[in-house]
C-alpha cells in the first residue's frame, strides 16, 4: 500500500491548480479518496469524530441492495427462460440475467459519475456519493429491455435537472433514481409498461411458448384476473415477472434489515409505508366494488415495486421527511398514495413511484408543521412563565 | 428516593484512558498562563507589560467592554512573554512564578453578611468573576443583572471526564462558602445537578437554597445547558448564571482567606498517557510537569479540556481557564487505505457500520482524524439521537447558517451552547463544523441584539 500512496503523492501535484491537469482535480480527488481516507485532522470543535463518513453509508446501502440485485439477476434469466420454454440451471439463470443486467448497470453509472465528475470541477467541491447508490438503484427499478440509450437520456436527466440543478447531493428535492424511472414513464410509456417489457426479449417475440403472458401479477389484477395472480408465495419469493429489482420482497427484507440494524435507514419510514399500504388496502377491502379492491390488503406489499419502494426509495433521507415524526407522517402517506394510485388509477398499473415522488415533494411541508409545532411549544412555555 | 431525571439520547463515548482515582501532587510548574482566547467574545485590554512583576490575583488584562471585570494572575512572578496571533490577538499572558506564591489581598469574610454588590465587587477585583456565565449564550456573566437563578452541573459525562465526587471530596468547607457567596446574587434558586446512578456526594448534601436534580444517562446528560433544560428552561429574556463546581471551590476560598488560591484538581486521561491519573495542580499551569516522561512516543495532540469541547494546546500549553482535564491522544494525520470499505473491527462509531460493534463494551484508542470528507447535511435523524433536548438541532443549525435571527430565537438559540451539541459534531457523517457554527450563531444574537 505504501507503493500505491508513493505514486499518487508523486502525480497529486499534476493535478491540482496549475497543474498538468487541473481540470481532473476533482477527479483525481474522487480517486484517491476513494483510496484512502484522506489524513485531515480536525482543526476547530470536536477533536475525535466518528468512524462513519458519506462513502461508509452509501456502501452500506449499495451492500444492503445487493440481495435484490442478485436474485432480479438470476429472475431475469429464470424468466427468460420459462418464456421459451427451456429449463437451465441456477447458474444457466443467473449468468443470463446477469449479462442482461450488466449493461444497465455500466451505462447508469458511466452515464451518472461522468455527469456527477463534470459538476463537481464546476464547482470546485468533493465528489459526492449520492450517485453510488442512485447509480445501482436504477437498473434495478427498470424493465430489464429498456434499451441503453434511453436510460442513458434518462439518468441524464434525474442527475442533471433532479439533483445537479439544485445543487447537488443533499440539496435535491426529488429521488433521482425514481425521477429516471419517471422520465422513462412518461417519454417513452412503450417501453416502461404493457405485457411483454418485463421479460427479457419477449418484445421480440422469438420462440415464445404458446399462451406465455408476461404480464405482471399487478396488470394481472388491473385487468380483473385474479385467478391469474401467482401464489403469495412466489410473490414474496419474487418469482414473478417484473423490474429487475423489485420482485423479490424477501431479498428487500435483508436489505432493510442491513439498513435498519447498521441505523443507515429509517426504520420509522419503512415501517409507517407499510403501515400505510395495509391500512389503505383494508379500506379498499371494506368498499371493493371491483375485483382489484378485493385483493387482500396484505398481499399488496408483497406486490409491484411496493416493499422496494419502501425500503430503499422513501427512506432516502434527503428526500424524505427530516424530523423524526415528520418520518411516521412521510411515511404512512406514501403507503397511503401508493395502494391508492395502483388499485384506483387506470392509467398507472403501479403507483408507489409516484407516491414517493409526491411525498417528496410534499415532505418539507410536513417537517414545516412538525418544526412549527416545536417553536409553538416554546413560545407558550415563555407566555406561561411570564403570567406567573 | 429522589426523582430522577432520566436522559435517554446521549452517548458515551468509549474511548481509551480514563483517569485512575489517584491523586498526585504535580510539581510546581514554573509557568502559567492565562489565556484570553478561553473566553469566548472576550476582547482584552493588557494592563501589564513584559517584565512587569505581579502577585497572584493581580490584574493582567480586562475587558474592554466591561472594564471592572478583570483577568487576573494565579501566581506571583513576572510577566515573561505576551503571544499573540493573526491580527495581534492576545492568546496568552505567560507569568514565571516565582517559586514562593506572593498574594494580592482582597475582603475576607462571611459572604452572607455583605451585600450583594460587595460580593460582586469582591469577585471582579480578584479575577474571579469570570469563573461565573451566562445563559444564554454561554459568555461572562454581567454583573449589572440579576439572573433567575444559578445551575452548578456536579457531574462531568464527557468522554474522560474528571469524576467531581473524588475532586471535591476535600473541599467541602471551601465549596459551601461558595454556595453561599454565589446565593447573594440570585433571588432565585442555586440548582445542583448531580448524578441519580450514584449517592449524593457529601460536598452537595445540606447546603442553604440549593435544590439537588438528579440526573442519569449518557453524555450530555452532566451538561449545564442539559440539566437546565429539562429543570426550567430557558425562554427568551430569561437569564441564569453557571459555575462549574472546582471554580465555586475557588470562589469560597477567595472568602475564607482573602486570596486568589487558584489551586485545582486536574485529570491527566487519554490513550497516550501512560498513567493517567489526578494532580493537584493550579489553573493556568503550564503541563509539561504533567505529561513529562508519562506520554507515549508519536505524534500527539493535547487538549485542554475533554476531547469533544476542549481546546488544542502545545506539549508545553497551559491549562485553560474553566478545565478540569487535560487529554493526551494520537493525531490521525495518516492515510488509511480503503478505510471507509474495510470492516472495521477497531472503528467506533454510533452507527453500527463499522464491524467495531460485535465488541460492545471494548474501549477504543481514538485519533484526529476527520474520518471523511466534509459534504451537504444528507442524512437525517443523527443529532436528535445525541442532543437530549426539544430542539430540532439540524433546523436551528441552518437558521443560524442563513442568519435568521427570529429563526434562531423561535428554534431554541437561547437554550444551547457549543457543548451541548458537540456530540452532533462527533456523529456527523457529513462531518458539519456544528460547534463552529452555534458559536457565530451566538456572536450573531449579540451583535444583532445586545
Amino acid at each position: 500500500m505504501k507503493a500505491l500512496r508513493r505514486y499518487i503523492d508523486k502525480i497529486k501535484p499534476n493535478f491540482v491548480k496549475g497543474g498538468k491537469y487541473e481540470k481532473l482535480q476533482s477527479t483525481f480527488e474522487g480517486f484517491e479518496t476513494f483510496l484512502f481516507v484522506p489524513n485531515t485532522v480536525t482543526t476547530a470543535g470536536s477533536h475525535v469524530r466518528d468512524s462513519v463518513d458519506m462513502k461508509r453509508t452509501m456502501a452500506l446501502v449499495v451492500i444492503s441492495l445487493i440481495p435484490a440485485m442478485l436474485f432480479g439477476m438470476w429472475n431475469t434469466g429464470y424468466q427468460y427462460h420459462l418464456s421459451i420454454g427451456s429449463e437451465a440451471t441456477l447458474w444457466g439463470n443467473f449468468w443470463y440475467g446477469f449479462l442482461r443486467v450488466l449493461p444497465l448497470i455500466v451505462v447508469s453509472y458511466v452515464v451518472g459519475l461522468g455527469i456527477e465528475f463534470i459538476f463537481a470541477q464546476i464547482r470546485g467541491h468533493e465528489i459526492n456519493e449520492g450517485f453510488l447508490v442512485s447509480g445501482i438503484l436504477i437498473p434495478l427499478i427498470v424493465p430489464i429491455d429498456v434499451p441503453l440509450w434511453m436510460l442513458a437520456v434518462a439518468t441524464a436527466f434525474a442527475v442533471i435537472i433532479g439533483k445537479e440543478v439544485f445543487g447537488g447531493t443533499g440539496m435535491n428535492i426529488l429521488n433521482p433514481a425514481l425521477t429516471v424511472r419517471a422520465f422513462l414513464f412518461f417519454a417513452y410509456p412503450g417501453w416502461m409498461s404493457g405485457d411483454t417489457v418485463w421479460i427479457s426479449q419477449l418484445t421480440e417475440g422469438e420462440g415464445i411458448v404458446d399462451g406465455f403472458s408476461g404480464a405482471t401479477p399487478l396488470a394481472e389484477a388491473a385487468a380483473g384476473n385474479l385467478g391469474n395472480i401467482p401464489s403469495v408465495w412466489n410473490m414474496f419469493l419474487g418469482i414473478i415477472p417484473g423490474s429487475v429489482g423489485e420482485t423479490s420482497t424477501l431479498a428487500i427484507l435483508i436489505g432493510a434489515v442491513i439498513l435498519i440494524y447498521t441505523g443507515v435507514g429509517s426504520w420509522k419510514i419503512i415501517t409507517s409505508v407499510f403501515a400505510g399500504g395495509l391500512v389503505m388496502g383494508l379500506i379498499l377491502n371494506l368498499f371493493s366494488v371491483n375485483p382489484f379492491m378485493e385483493i387482500p390488503a396484505w398481499h399488496h406489499l408483497v406486490m409491484g415495486g411496493f416493499a422496494f419502494g419502501a425500503v430503499f426509495m422513501a427512506t432516502d433521507p434527503v428526500t424524505a421527511a427530516q424530523t423524526e415524526k415528520g418520518k411516521w407522517i412521510y411515511g404512512f402517506l406514501i403507503g397511503i398514495m401508493a395502494i391508492l394510485i395502483r388499485v384506483l388509477n387506470p392509467a398507472y398499473p403501479e403507483g408507489v413511484m409516484l407516491a414517493i415522488l409526491l411525498m417528496n415533494v410534499f415532505s418539507p411541508l410536513i417537517d414545516h408543521y412538525v418544526v412549527e409545532g416545536n417553536i409553538k411549544r416554546r413560545l407558550k412555555r415563555a407566555k406561561i412563565n411570564a403570567q406567573s | 428516593m429522589p426523582k430522577v431525571i432520566k436522559i435517554k439520547r446521549g452517548l458515551d463515548i468509549p474511548i481509551k484512558g480514563k483517569a485512575e482515582k489517584i491523586l498526585v501532587q504535580a510539581d510546581p510548574s514554573e509557568m502559567y498562563a492565562v489565556k484570553p482566547i478561553d473566553f469566548a467574545g472576550l476582547t482584552p485590554k493588557l494592563t501589564v507589560k513584559v517584565d512587569h512583576e505581579v502577585k497572584a490575583g493581580s490584574p493582567l488584562f480586562f475587558d474592554k467592554y466591561h472594564p471592572e471585570v478583570l483577568f487576573t494572575s494565579p501566581v506571583s512572578g513576572k510577566v515573561v512573554s505576551i503571544t499573540r496571533g493573526e491580527r495581534r490577538r492576545i492568546l496568552e499572558v505567560v507569568v514565571k512564578a516565582d517559586p514562593q506564591i506572593a498574594y494580592e489581598s482582597f475582603r475576607q469574610g462571611d459572604p452572607e453578611s455583605m451585600e450583594r454588590e460587595e460580593v460582586i465587587e469582591n469577585l471582579q477585583k480578584s479575577g474571579l468573576w469570570p469563573f461565573i456565565r451566562q445563559r444564554p449564550y454561554h459568555i461572562i456573566a454581567n454583573g449589572s443583572d440579576i439572573p433567575k437563578a444559578i445551575f452548578i452541573s456536579g457531574f462531568d459525562t464527557a468522554p474522560l471526564a474528571p469524576d467531581y465526587d473524588f475532586v471535591l471530596k476535600e473541599e467541602r468547607d471551601a465549596f459551601q462558602t461558595g454556595i453561599k457567596a454565589l446565593s447573594k446574587l440570585t433571588e432565585g434558586d442555586i440548582h445542583i445537578g448531580v448524578n441519580g446512578t450514584f449517592p449524593v456526594c457529601d460536598v452537595f448534601k445540606d447546603l442553604d437554597r440549593v435544590q439537588l436534580h438528579h440526573f442519569r444517562g449518557p453524555h450530555p446528560a452532566g451538561n449545564v445547558g442539559i440539566q437546565i433544560h429539562h429543570i426550567d428552561p430557558i425562554n427568551k429574556g430569561d437569564i441564569v448564571w453557571t459555575v462549574n463546581p472546582q471554580d465555586v471551590v475557588i470562589i469560597g476560598r477567595l472568602f475564607e482567606k482573602g486570596i486568589f488560591d487558584a489551586s485545582r484538581i486536574v485529570a491527566l486521561a487519554g490513550s497516550e498517557v501512560k498513567t493517567p491519573r489526578y494532580f493537584k495542580t493550579m489553573l493556568g499551569a503550564c503541563i509539561v510537569p504533567l505529561v513529562k516522561d508519562n506520554v507515549k512516543e508519536g505524534n500527539l495532540r493535547y487538549i485542554s479540556g475533554n476531547v469533544l469541547t476542549g481546546k488544542k494546546i502545545l506539549n508545553d500549553g497551559y491549562i485553560g481557564y474553566y478545565d478540569s482535564l487535560v487529554s493526551v491522544i494520537p493525531e490521525g494525520d495518516h492515510y488509511d487505505f480503503l478505510g471507509w470499505a474495510l470492516p472495521g473491527l477497531s472503528k467506533f462509531s454510533m452507527s453500527r457500520t463499522f464491524l467495531a460493534w460485535l465488541t460492545p463494551n471494548r474501549e477504543f484508542t481514538m485519533h484526529t482524524n476527520l474520518n471523511g470528507g466534509k459534504r451537504a447535511f444528507v442524512m437525517t435523524g443523527q443529532y436528535e439521537k445525541v442532543l437530549p433536548m426539544d430542539i430540532y438541532p439540524v433546523h436551528l443549525l441552518k437558521a443560524i447558517l442563513v442568519e435568521d435571527i427570529d429563526k434562531m430565537e423561535n428554534l431554541g438559540i437561547y437554550e444551547i451552547a457549543e457543548e451541548d451539541l458537540a456530540l452532533c459534531e462527533f456523529v456527523c457523517t457529513s462531518k458539519t463544523e456544528v460547534q463552529s457554527i452555534v458559536r457565530n450563531g451566538i456572536e450573531l444574537m449579540i451583535k444583532e441584539l445586545g
